[in-house]
């Protein structure tokens, strides 16, 4: 590969993309992570005491030079992959006709007889889209970790694994073959894994980290499958050949499935990829593993809900989408397998989620089950053929999921910050935050140190304070007596104390709502919501199902972000941590709220790209000619453009109605009165019994563990461990030992007998030989000559003898 | 005229005799001077041939001055070695010449 080729013809340039992140993550981990060990989770790396609670337990700790030195080289590596990407985009811009014209190369990857398997890139409107939005939240992800991972001991270690969960995201991105996609894929899973346990310290964490990769495992796996079958079926993965191919994609639609008579190999792969999408974008039932995401640090819930893991789970569904679709029409009705298990998973869990999200209290919780409610608004969209809808709602929800994560990180470190303050206020002055300053893992696990934490029920009985060391074992999940600054009930009234936090997280959510006109998650939701209000108005049921299961999910949706946002911000401060929560000063708090900042212009803006032409007043100002600029750009993705979905004032109504109901609810019920110190969520009394339901999540870890762990626990143990291990295979061994060890005894005996005897005798035989003809050789010649003599004399006799010489002579 | 046989008899004599000289005698001269009677032997043994079976072919005489020449050859070289043995080693005696003797 020609060097000066790659940085000059546009072509080539999109391989550059993931190899800054990529290069950064090997640079950190190979040569600038230069650690020792201190106990662990201590933040007083100087002394050499161990930590009461791991003694004998050390962690490496990154030298103060290595961590600002990996900080840059992370740093350098996102910020390359950005301006590339921009580059990249501008490229793409600059195309005539872009979408049939392509930016595309490839090299041969694997020659297999008459066939070659080639890996490469592609860009087209779809990858163009992605490389705006995930770069960008990319890397304010990135600095944002700077300030928020800052006294964290393994902040190396943590820039290298978000530098390769961003690499694997762009080579994902990037990628112009599903082989290619599913490394990206593979690798982000594992650093999901990774990063959920990155406070490995914790069991809550490690736990949280198993599950989640165990359960995007098993949906990998089926993923896998129908890439396999893709490829036996068409011997090709590229997305151009198969996507982008009518004929391919008819013969894949006319053709009967191998397995489940009745549908067709299209179908079947589609329906498989989905399944990989469901584990990935945690829908239902495969949502389980994502609220336990949360046990990470908060930048890494911002990566995998907005920017990467969840976003690639949509995207390859998006980019696979001419497939699923082939044989169907779903604008006339005409529905597939792959797309009717969209339309219902997504509908599905987009409301279910949504329900569970109105009864959390711990702040990222809401946000994590409002990921899974908003993803499934993209599914269902796809199922109902939305997809521009479903696109558009993906980049934006990315924007402000990003910002709201983010927000609520900065919320949780001031909650840590007030509460180290109020815990060591009698012991120390005011003015000492600097080392004050800590994270969420130092929390937990410090204050057995601090003695007498403000521990307060975060269960439904809601009790307020609850001091009593029999309570606290119930209410605290880590440690008795810890103080949990993610939980909402301890906040209130941050906006005070926190204000650039709470402006931005007041965009985030309304935006998150869908707060009409001004925020980009109305625009998007209400294309969507657009999409099946034209359907079911045209009686098709799965455009109805998918309209009124959104619908109410949205209503939650601005519902719940009224809750978390009054119960976090407004009113009164709970607790006296809340009351000095703030995030601290000088740079590591700037590089927090920058991203924030920046993050919330594009939750507002990035909504006016997908404004509908006829959308009353405004439709003419944001899409002049007559068509959605976003859908017009994206469009050339596929190989026939989707038409415009004609308008009607019921979807923008709907979304005005639920939006704005929702959130009116929520304020009503929250911001009217709000809460006090130890006073019950109001959702308690209202819902009744349904609230612990809610609390629970339906109770599907519950039956999860019932259903699926504990069997399987029990025939790992009884019958793979006890039967098959120990009874089976061992008992096979050791009589396979046994017979070896028979069969080697009498081996050996005939060794020693037969081998061993012609082996010893014969340089035995030799050397007796030799002893004896020895005693010939004396030397003396004359011995020798009288031999030569008489042997002679003997032959001449027998010569004489036998030749009848003695007897002719007369 | 003497026949054929007496001169084989007297032949093989000389032979013989030359032959356990040189097993038997101990002094390199000795055994040198026997190896020259069994040379002698095979004169008388050549020429008398020569005489009775083939005297119109000259080849028995010629033969003969051959082996004069390699005998006189021989103990030239012989005595020669003789005599630097016995200047190294003060002996002319067989077995006491035995420096290469493993």
């Amino acid at each position: 590969m020609d060097l000066n080729l790659l940085l000059t013809d546009k072509n080539w340039l999109p391989w550059l993309i993931p190899v800054g992140p990529l290069l950064a993550f090997f640079i950190i981990t190979l040569v600038t992570n230069r650690s020792r060990l201190v106990p662990a989770t201590s933040h007083d790396y100087s002394g050499d005491g161990q930590h009461p609670a791991y003694p004998g337990l050390g962690v490496p700790v990154v030298t103060p030079a290595g961590r600002v030195i990996s900080i840059i080289v992370g740093m350098s590596g996102i910020v390359m992959a950005w301006l590339i990407s921009l580059r990249v985009v501008g490229n793409a811009f600059s195309i005539e006709d872009f979408g049939k014209k392509v930016m595309e190369s490839a090299v041969t990857w694997l020659s297999t007889g008459t066939t070659t398997f080639e890996m490469g890139v592609l860009v087209d409107p779809l990858t163009t889209i992605m490389l705006i939005m995930v770069p960008l939240a990319c890397t304010m992800i990135f600095i944002y970790a700077i300030g928020y991972a800052a006294h964290d001991p393994r902040q190396a270690r943590f820039f290298a694994l978000i530098s390769l969960f961003a690499g694997a995201m762009l080579t994902l991105v990037v990628a112009d073959n599903l082989l290619l996609l599913f490394v990206g894929w593979e690798v982000m899973g594992l650093c999901s894994y990774l990063l959920i346990g990155f406070w490995y310290e914790k069991p809550s964490a490690y736990k949280a980290a198993q599950k989640a990769f165990m359960t995007t495992r098993v949906a990998d796996v089926i993923m896998l499958l129908g890439i396999v079958y893709l490829y036996a079926s068409t011997g090709t993965l590229s997305f151009r050949d198969i996507v982008y191919n009518q004929e391919v994609l008819d013969a894949l639609a006319n053709t009967p499935a191998i397995i489940f008579g009745g549908i067709s190999a299209a179908s079947l792969i589609g329906v498989f990829l989905i399944i990989g999408t469901i584990g990935k974008s945690a829908q239902f039932p495969m949502h389980v593993w994502l609220p336990d995401a949360m046990e990470g640090p908060t930048p890494v819930s911002a990566m995998i809900h907005a920017a990467a893991m969840v976003s690639a789970g949509i995207y390859a569904i998006i980019r696979m989408y001419p497939l699923l679709e082939a044989g169907a029409h779903p604008h006339s009705g005409e529905f597939n397998a792959p797309l009717m298990l969209m339309a219902v998973v997504g509908s599905v869990t987009a409301l279910f989620a949504a329900t569970i999200a109105v009864a959390q209290n711990d702040v990222k919780k809401v946000l994590a089950y409002s990921t899974i409610s908003q993803l499934g608004f993209m599914v269902a969209a796809l199922g109902i053929g939305a997809y521009v809808a479903a696109t558009f709602h993906l980049i934006t929800h990315a924007f402000f999921k990003a910002l709201l994560f983010m927000a609520s990180g900065a919320v949780i470190h001031g909650m840590e910050h007030g509460h180290h303050h109020v815990a060591h206020a009698h012991g120390h002055g005011h003015d000492d935050h600097a080392h004050d300053h800590h994270d969420e893992h130092d929390v937990v696990h410090d204050h057995d140190e601090h003695g007498h934490p403000i521990a307060v029920a975060e269960n439904q009985h809601g009790h307020g304070h609850a001091p009593a060391p029999a309570k606290q074992m119930v209410v605290a999940s880590q440690m008795p007596g810890a103080f949990d600054p993610q939980d909402m009930m301890n906040m209130g009234g941050l906006s005070k104390t926190m204000p650039v936090t709470w402006i931005t997280f007041l965009i985030g959510g309304l935006s998150l709502a869908g707060f009409p006109l001004i925020t980009a998650g109305f625009w998007s939701k209400d294309e969507i919501l657009l999409d099946g209000w034209v359907g079911l108005s045209e009686g098709f049921g799965p455009h109805a199902l998918v309209f009124i299961c959104l619908a109410l999910a949205a209503f939650m949706t601005a519902f719940y972000t009224a809750r978390q946002l009054s119960l976090t911000f407004l009113g009164e401060p709970r607790t006296p941590a809340a009351k000095h929560a703030n995030l601290g000063m000088g740079a590591v708090s700037a590089t927090m709220t920058l991203p924030l900042i920046i993050l919330s212009v594009f939750a507002i803006f990035a909504g006016f790209v997908g404004v509908h032409p006829d959308f009353p007043l405004i439709g003419g100002l944001f899409s002049p000619n007559r068509e959605i600029p976003f859908k017009e750009f994206l469009g050339g993705t596929l190989l026939v453009k989707p038409e415009l979905v004609p308008f009607s004032i019921i979807a923008p109504l709907a979304s005005f109605a639920v939006a704005l109901g929702g959130l009116a609810l929520g304020f009503w019920m929250y911001a009217r009165k709000p809460l006090k110190a130890g006073q019950p969520d109001p959702m308690v009394a209202i819902l009744g019994p349904v609230y612990p339901v809610l609390k629970n999540k339906y109770y599907f870890d519950e039956l999860y563990t019932t259903v699926i762990v504990k069997p399987l626990q029990w025939f790992s143990r009884e019958v793979a461990y006890v039967f098959l291990d120990k009874g089976v295979i061992d008992g096979f061994l050791h009589l396979t030992g046994r017979v070896f060890t028979w069969l080697g005894d009498i081996i050996k005996m005939l060794n020693m007998w037969l081998i061993d005897g012609v082996g010893d005798g014969v340089p035995e035989l030799i050397q007796r030989f030799g002893g004896y003809f020895r005693r010939i050789q004396t030397g003396s010649v004359q011995q020798y000559m009288l031999i030569i003599a008489l042997a002679a004399l003997v032959i001449g006799i027998i010569f004489a003898l036998s030749s009848g010489v003695l007897q002719a002579s007369p | 005229m003497v026949p054929l046989w007496m001169y084989l008899l007297v032949a093989a004599a000389l032979f013989c005799i030359g032959t356990y000289g040189v097993l038997s005698r101990r002094n390199a001269v000795a055994i040198l001077m026997s190896v020259e009677l069994m040379l002698t032997a095979v004169n008388i043994n050549l020429i008398a041939f020569w005489r009775y079976l083939a005297p119109d072919n000259m080849a028995g005489q010629a033969f003969a001055a051959f082996v004069f020449v390699v005998a006189a050859a021989e103990a030239a070289v012989g005595l020669a070695i003789i005599i630097a043995v016995y200047r190294s080693r003060r002996s002319v005696i067989v077995e006491d010449v035995n420096l290469l003797k493993g």
